[in-house]
């Protein structure tokens, strides 16, 4: 049964294999001369004020909310796209009550001005 | 590949539950797109439109009888009667939000579809006879709760209350999901009569089946935290004082209402074998829920954490009902039910008539003298706490009468008489309320905000109580109708 | 050798389940929670339910620990405050209630797994494939579907009702303060 994914695992594998190997490699091959706007955290030209965590706005968590709600709703056209030939008409209708009650939760986040950014 | 055929879906059986769904959904965008902020009482008439047109809609279903959606649903007298049950619920509390709304400033047209839909979800558990719909049932009503209880913002008590009811009934949730599982593990079905005719066919001592008893373990937590039974009623009193008024009145009647309507479905018709074992845990469950319920009450001088309290030990009588499981049992907690969400309702009613923006007319003191001042209210009032009491001639007294006598032929007569002693109490802290309103000398002056909504509520609610209580016969004709086949 | 695996990634779901609860930083909490998304999705594939395994990553994996995150940094509550317990006695209740339920739990599965496993429980040849789960949805659990639909559109309300009062406010308030600042400035 999991013979099937052992090419994910190997995937998984190189994934992890680069991140590590560039990172080791690049410290070591690298030549280290560090100057205080080198070593500083972030060298584009700007001088880092403040600290690095900062408490973020309310709003990005409200888009994220809505994203799971409609990522959930998106998991359920998966299992559809797979059958929806054997499915048919009524199939269709099933999904379209489904879909229909969750645009209609679309228009109105719409015309409530939740994703609104301002 | 060859085609799948979907099973062939009687909508006529869901008829109720389809029209006040879809007609939550079409509201929601009327009222976002047609209804202007200053007019959103118009959303809570429309609101009130559907309710009627539910109702109406029900009438012709009541000598059909069937299950659809692969047996998920079904519709039968009971689950007719419970679902009149509930639009009234929903309807008084819609009338009872009106005008409490704009008051308090918290108005959003929302308020009216979340009502809808918190009241379609318990028409839906009514008529649920899978454990996946049960849940998902639940969920729906949970989710909706939580929003209303956190809805009068900027109130900190009810962004408290929301969250607390939130994290606990998320918990509860878990628990119930881990419950199907092991049922299902057990018997193979989440089907209440699939799961029942599994544990008929098999010969097996039921008491070495531990997955099962496990699951249905559970499921009881679960229902002792939506019903509040003790020891699941911690949260109680906090969120019906933190939630808005209407909202804590919905709550307190419907909620129960339709949790201990699903849990005798349940009992019934999937574990009526196991009754050996569920009958002593819900027994200890409902004679510590009198108790406490009532001795709660006793020390509060909050009138609105008093109801709370009232309404946990009112759970447990309405329990016996459900766990004598018998005929009676079934008819005494249908009628318990209706008697209650009119008496507790208009309680509520009364509690908002004297509730100002400053939430300060919650204490017992502001009762004092309410005679003088406003004698509907105190009349209306003392009717309600005589009610809540089981004092004749009301509802409440013929519901626990009800009650008691199905719990003792049902062979429980040591919770009857425990329920017995435990009203001797209540009367105590109900006529408190009564004593304070007739006797004392009006305190601090709380102006009354009446409208024609409350006005209506108390009256139709009062003169029901009073009604039901002097001629019960056409009310418990209708219950004893309401019996089909439950499994009993 | 799936003995094997079940052993390892049930090992490394329940660290990663313990050091998120004891971790003092809401971040490395967040992070363990991860962890144990990721050997529960594996834990799915050892059941045979790949979709499961896919949602798993999707959706908790992926979705709700962005939202997870998101909360933290509102808070900005990457550190715990070591706030003595009000109820002194409520932790050590609860630790031993806990392993009194843990203990009982593990009794059960021990007694159950004597019995052999009721009809309908057996593994079918197409169990957890995703198109017979689709099949599945579309026919017998038709109504439970179409259920989860409204449940989400409830959600959304929520989302909307419990955020817009906030925003609504603020902007009556500020309504409000130019009203009278343009009254004031009227009277002088």
């Amino acid at each position: 049964m999991l013979a099937a994914y052992v090419p994910i695992l190997i995937l998984f594998g190189i994934a992890v294999f680069i991140a590590v190997f560039v990172i080791t490699v690049s410290a070591m091959l690298g030549p280290q001369r560090g100057t205080p706007r080198k070593l500083a955290p972030y060298e584009s030209g700007m001088e880092p004020i403040g600290a690095a965590i900062r408490r973020i706005p309310v709003k990005f968590y409200v888009v994220a909310m809505l994203f799971i709600i409609f990522d959930i709703e998106v998991i359920f056209f998966y299992p559809y796209a797979l059958v929806f030939r054997e499915l048919g008409v009524p199939g269709l209708i099933a999904m379209g009550v489904f879909f229909m009650v969750l645009v209609v939760g679309f228009v109105y986040e719409w015309k409530k001005g939740a994703l609104k950014w301002e | 590949m060859e085609p799948i055929q979907i099973p062939p879906v009687d909508l006529t059986l869901i008829a109720p539950l389809l029209t006040i769904t879809a007609w939550a959904i079409v509201l929601l965008l009327v009222d976002a797109f047609l209804i202007p902020d200053e007019r959103k009482k118009l959303t809570g008439y429309l609101a009130l439109a559907g309710l009627a047109v539910t109702a109406l809609v029900a009438v012709p279903l009541w000598n059909v009888d069937g299950s659809t959606f692969s047996d998920m649903v079904v519709l039968d007298r009971y689950s007719l009667t419970l679902t009149w049950l509930f639009l009234l619920i929903g309807g008084l509390t819609i009338a009872m939000a009106l005008e409490y709304l704009p008051r308090h400033g918290i108005e959003q047209g929302e308020f009216y579809p979340l009502i809808l839909f918190a009241v379609a979800s318990m028409i839906l558990l009514a008529q649920a006879t899978d454990l996946i719909v049960i849940f998902l049932g639940i969920e729906l009503l949970s989710l909706t709760l939580y929003i209303l209880t956190g809805f009068a913002y900027p109130r900190v008590t009810s962004e408290e209350a929301g969250m607390k009811y939130l994290i606990m009934g998320a918990f509860a949730a878990g628990f119930f999901a881990y419950g199907i599982a092991l049922i299902y593990g057990a018997t193979g079905s989440t089907n209440l009569a699939a799961i029942n005719a599994y544990l008929a066919a098999e010969p097996f001592v039921l008491s070495e089946q531990v997955l099962l008893l496990a699951g249905v373990g559970l499921l009881l937590i679960t229902f002792g935290f939506k019903i509040a039974l003790v020891p699941f009623h911690m949260w109680t009193p906090d969120v019906y004082e933190g939630a808005p008024t209407p909202v804590a009145a919905f709550m307190s009647v419907g909620t129960k209402a339709a949790a201990l309507a699903v849990l005798l479905r349940i009992l019934g018709s999937a574990f009526p074998l196991a009754y050996e074992f569920w009958l002593p845990v819900l027994s200890v469950l409902a004679a510590v829920t009198m108790l406490v319920g009532n001795l709660g009450a006793l020390t509060q001088t909050n009138v609105k954490r008093m109801l709370a309290y009232s309404s946990i030990s009112h759970a447990g009588y309405v329990l016996l009902g459900v766990i004598v499981a018998t005929e009676r049992g079934v008819e005494a907690f249908l009628f318990y039910m209706l008697a209650y969400a009119l008496t507790n309702l208009g309680a509520f009613a009364v509690v908002i008539a004297l509730e100002q923006r400053s939430e300060s007319a919650w204490s017992l003191d502001d009762f004092s003298g309410l005679f003088q001042r406003q004698p509907f209210l105190a009349i209306a009032m003392a009717i309600f706490m005589f009610s809540l009491a089981g004092v004749p001639p009301t509802a409440g007294f013929i519901a626990k009468f009800y009650v008691f006598t199905a719990a003792y032929e049902g062979g429980l007569g040591w919770l009857a008489l425990i329920g017995l002693l435990t009203s001797a109490i209540a009367v105590y802290f109900y006529l408190r309320v009564v004593l304070r309103m007739f006797t004392r000398d009006p305190g601090r002056p709380v102006e009354p905000a009446m409208d024609r909504g409350l006005h209506l509520n108390i009256t139709l609610a009062a003169g029901l109580t009073l009604l039901i209580g002097l001629l019960p016969m056409p009310v418990v004709n209708l219950v004893e109708r309401s019996l089909v086949a439950l499994g009993l | 050798m799936d003995t094997l695996i079940f052993i390892i990634t049930a090992a490394i779901a329940l660290i990663g389940a313990v050091a998120m609860v004891v971790a003092r930083n809401a971040i490395h909490s967040a992070l363990f929670l991860l962890l144990n998304f990721g050997a529960v999705a594996v834990l799915f594939l050892l059941l045979y339910s790949p979709f499961l395994f896919a949602i798993q990553l999707t959706v908790y994996a992926g979705a709700i620990m962005v939202l997870f995150l998101f909360v933290v940094m509102l808070l900005g509550a990457e550190r715990i405050e070591d706030a003595p317990d009000q109820i002194a006695w409520q932790r050590p209740l609860g630790i031993g209630l806990g392993v009194v339920l843990m203990l009982v739990a593990m009794a059960t599965a021990l007694r159950a797994s004597a019995f052999a496993p009721p009809p309908g429980g057996e593994a079918l040849a197409t169990f957890g494939d995703p198109a017979a789960l689709a099949a599945l949805l579309f026919t017998h659990y038709l109504l439970p579907f179409q259920i989860t639909g409204i449940i989400l559109l409830v959600a959304v309300i929520g989302v909307v009702v419990l955020n817009q009062r906030g925003r609504h406010r603020s902007e009556e308030a500020g309504r409000e303060d130019a009203r009278t600042r343009r009254r004031e400035d009227a009277r002088r």
